[in-house]
């Protein structure tokens, strides 16, 4: 049985999602153009929207089943989902948007998972600083943080690197891949960046027009697409210096 | 003789305009968020309903007033049966017409103040496992300060300065229920001018360094709410 199985179904709009997918405790980008749907994946994941029909099973338990009108609430769910604008409250601290996280958690414990998380994310200097006072990779690691420190079991990521330039946007993947091993939760990265997808990926899942396109390795995706809309996602220029690329992009990694 | 009568329209002004701000910033944003928040049944009557008071005559809200809270109105009868009390004439009459001339200000400037606070700010605190009551308190609310805080200063100027409704509900009773603004239309009306000048005087010196403070320290402390 796999760590987290979903079949979801909604028309919104003249647009309809309709999918089904499984992962275990591995990286899954969700790969495609804006507006396939890959987001409203995310919210349905998270609680935040419902799907018509359909079910999503984490683990052993259901969070999701149309047909017995089950819906677990976004705050049940324990899931970390560190939203594109990373909605760090401006209103608090560093070390408050962390606290803030460890939801349930009391008096010291609280405040020791609290320093555990800002010591793995080397936050510990800025802890007393707002969000408008520090730079835009600090306020990923907040972010990360902040969700991380319940221990979530499942970590959705919707585009969290896109603000970020390139050098800053690889020290950040580095650092996901290292949380990773960290935790050992499913772990659901969207994006529409080429290196993210084919260097971060364990599998991909090609999202298109709210269907699953295809579904597989990176290797797969990127050498064998299965149909013109995938071909069109991965055809891409750049996609010639791909090796080369993603070569550096590990090397940095592994350094 | 004359400066212990003013005194007291001072005093009773003050008391009524804080007593109905207390009541309105309570109720004024619960209101302002049912109204911000999701779509109900009655919802853009609820709007109409307690606009009103905004711009019809004030003492066509306070005609209302009588028919609902006098000694033979729809509620205020029931209380006279019941315990041979009329809110009529006192100073609650004072407030009461204050808090609902004054409301929709609150109202107005709470809702906006609710409906800027960033979507996604509220979708986060879900996940991370507050409800929504314990979101509206240590997100929303802190997040709104500003707009909730303007609302009540302009409510307080327009507790203060209520007139209409105040006289048809609670009469124009010296040393009983004059207000400010009833003692200044008594001065006036019988010439008592040095006495109405400087009410008058103190009176927008008041508003004014109420307006200027809620401008000025009225403002967020940190970033933006889109950080």
């Amino acid at each position: 049985m796999a760590q987290l199985s979903l079949k979801l179904f909604k028309g919104v709009n003249g647009f309809t999602l309709d999918i089904a997918w499984e992962m275990e405790n591995e990286l899954v980008v969700l790969f495609g153009f804006s507006g396939a749907g890959k987001s409203m994946t995310l919210n349905f994941l998270a609680g935040l929207a419902r799907a018509e029909r359909g079910f999503i099973r984490l683990g052993n338990s259901i969070l999701f089943d149309s047909s017995r009108d089950i819906f677990v609430p976004p705050q049940k769910r324990a899931i970390g989902y560190v939203f594109q604008d990373l909605a760090l409250f401006p209103h608090m601290t560093v070390r408050q948007n962390i606290s803030y996280g460890a939801f349930g958690l009391h008096g010291d414990e609280r405040k020791e998972r609290v320093d555990e998380m800002m010591d793995m994310l080397h936050l510990q200097r800025f802890g007393e600083k707002y969000p408008s006072e520090i730079s835009g990779g600090q306020k990923q690691r907040v972010a990360l943080a902040r969700v991380l420190v319940r221990k979530p079991e499942m970590l959705l990521l919707d585009e969290p690197f896109t603000a970020l330039d390139i050098s800053l946007r690889l020290e950040m993947q580095k650092l996901l891949i290292e949380l990773r091993t960290k935790f050992s939760i499913p772990v659901i990265l969207v994006t529409h960046d080429l290196y993210e997808a084919y260097t971060m990926a364990d599998r991909i899942i090609v999202y298109s027009e709210g269907n699953i396109a295809q579904e597989g390795t990176p290797y797969d995706i990127f050498h064998t697409p299965v149909s013109p809309d995938v071909k069109a996602l991965v055809d891409n220029k750049i996609i010639l210096n791909e090796r080369i690329f993603s070569q550096s992009i590990r090397q940095k990694i592994n350094a | 003789m004359e400066e212990s009568t003013m005194l007291f329209s001072l005093r009773l002004s003050l008391q009524v305009a804080s007593v109905a701000t207390l009541f309105i910033v309570v109720i004024g944003v619960v209101l302002g968020y049912l109204l911000a928040g999701r779509n109900f049944r009655g919802r853009e009557l609820l709007d109409v309903l307690i606009t009103l008071p905004l711009v019809l005559p004030p003492t066509v809200t306070g005609y209302y007033l009588i028919v609902l809270f006098g000694r033979n109105g729809i509620i205020g009868g029931r209380i006279y049966a019941w315990t041979g009390w009329s809110i009529m004439f006192t100073w609650y009459a004072a407030a009461l017409a204050s808090f609902i001339v004054a409301l929709p200000l609150m109202i107005k400037t709470s809702r906006a103040a609710l409906e800027s606070v960033d979507r996604n700010l509220i979708n986060a605190s879900y996940t991370l496992g507050y409800s929504e009551l314990q979101t509206v308190f240590r997100i929303i609310l802190p997040l709104s300060k500003k707009g909730i805080l303007a609302g009540t200063v302009l409510s307080f100027a327009r507790a203060i300065g209520e007139f209409g409704a105040t006289l048809m509900l609670s009469g124009n009773i010296p040393g009983k229920t004059d207000t400010m603004p009833l003692a200044i239309y008594s001065a006036a009306s019988n010439g008592e001018w040095s006495k109405a000048h400087l009410m008058v005087g103190l009176l927008t010196l008041f508003s004014g360094t109420l307006l200027y403070v809620a401008n000025r320290y009225g403002g967020r402390k940190h970033g933006t709410i889109i950080s």
